[in-house]
């Protein structure tokens, strides 16, 4: 068990630092290009650290379309908009005060976590058991989270659905149909930068 | 090991909570500090990773398995719930990031410029003009 443990903590860390060092970069950089290009790298990293924690299925999609589309959308509004980013005028202490604030009353929070990986923790007894044991005989398919996505929880995978194409009616309304006041609404500002 | 400052193994059962953590306020610094929206927007899904490798760690097993079911009836399999949970999330969370990304063309096209600040600015003097008018 322990030894198990350590194994885990060496990739986690390793990866966790990467992590964070790309975050901190993307921090730093004022070329949005650049930070597009690492948001990305940060994705596919997550998805390697998703699949330390057993999470095949949420790696996939996380690589798909974190590193995927998400960079593909962030390129497409950076050739809409600007590529640069300008300089902060302000102080960094406040916002670094509120993040060490919040940060540090979150780390007091997780003093009461059950222990990370343990096969007893709450989460493990309730409905999860009954998903692993039941699959194979309800559902007749060997991914678990498949079954449990499309069948045990198809109306959280519909309202999932409902979201997106909320979403993508919205994109298209501000995008498409809003073109003509767009243009409009430019020009005004245009003539107010001037 | 019973000499050592700290509780080795209360580390190591908690650790990758506080890497989250981490991860989650270098976001939300990103978010507050910049005023560049596309920065922002990065930082946002920087954040939302964050609560997602959180979360999807709740349902992991130590020398558990993906919970793709095998033939061994010894195996042990990481909780599938968190990871469809996730699934979800992270599907929903590529929709909200194209919509923050094309509000932010859309702002770009009435404000020309994509910086808080200057969009504050911009707002001020909008209304000092209406005020004017009136």
């Amino acid at each position: 068990m322990s030894a198990g443990l350590v194994g885990i903590a060496v990739i986690d860390i390793l990866l966790f630092l990467f992590l964070v060092l790309i975050a901190i970069a993307i921090a730093r950089l004022r070329n949005l290009f650049a930070i597009a290009m690492l948001a990305g790298v940060f994705s596919l990293l997550s998805a390697g650290l998703f699949v330390t924690l057993d999470a095949m299925d949420v790696a996939f999609t996380e690589a798909a379309v974190g590193a995927g589309i998400s960079t593909v959308l962030m390129l497409g509004t950076l050739a809409l908009t600007v590529r640069e980013e300008k300089p902060v005028t302000h102080s960094p202490f406040l916002p670094l005060l509120v993040c060490a604030i919040t940060g540090a009353a979150l780390i007091y929070g997780t003093l009461d976590m059950p222990p990370f990986g343990a096969a007893d923790n709450p989460v493990q007894t309730h409905v999860a058991p009954y998903y692993l044991e039941q699959t194979p005989v309800e559902i007749g398919i060997p991914n678990a989270v498949a079954a449990v996505l499309a069948s045990y929880r198809g109306f959280d995978t519909l309202g999932e659905v409902v979201v997106v194409f909320t979403a993508a009616i919205a994109v298209l309304l501000l995008l498409g149909g809003g073109g003509r006041s767009g243009r409009h609404g430019k020009v005004a500002g245009e003539r107010k930068k001037d | 090991m019973e000499e050592l400052l700290f509780d080795l193994g209360f580390v190591l059962t908690h650790y990758n909570y506080w890497m989250f953590v981490v991860l989650m306020m270098t976001g939300l610094y990103i978010t507050v500090s910049y005023g560049n929206l596309v920065k922002k927007i990065v930082g946002l899904n920087i954040f939302q990773t964050a609560v997602f490798l959180f979360y999807v760690s709740t349902g992991k097993i130590v020398g558990g398995t993906a919970p793709i079911l095998t033939d061994d009836p010894a195996a042990v399999y990481s909780n599938p719930l968190p990871h469809v949970l996730i699934l979800t999330a992270i599907v929903v969370g590529i929709a909200t990031t194209a919509l923050a990304l094309a509000l932010v063309v859309r702002i770009r096209e009435t404000y020309g410029t994509v910086e808080e600040d200057e969009i504050i600015a911009l707002e001020h003097e909008m209304d000092a003009a209406i005020g004017v008018e009136r």
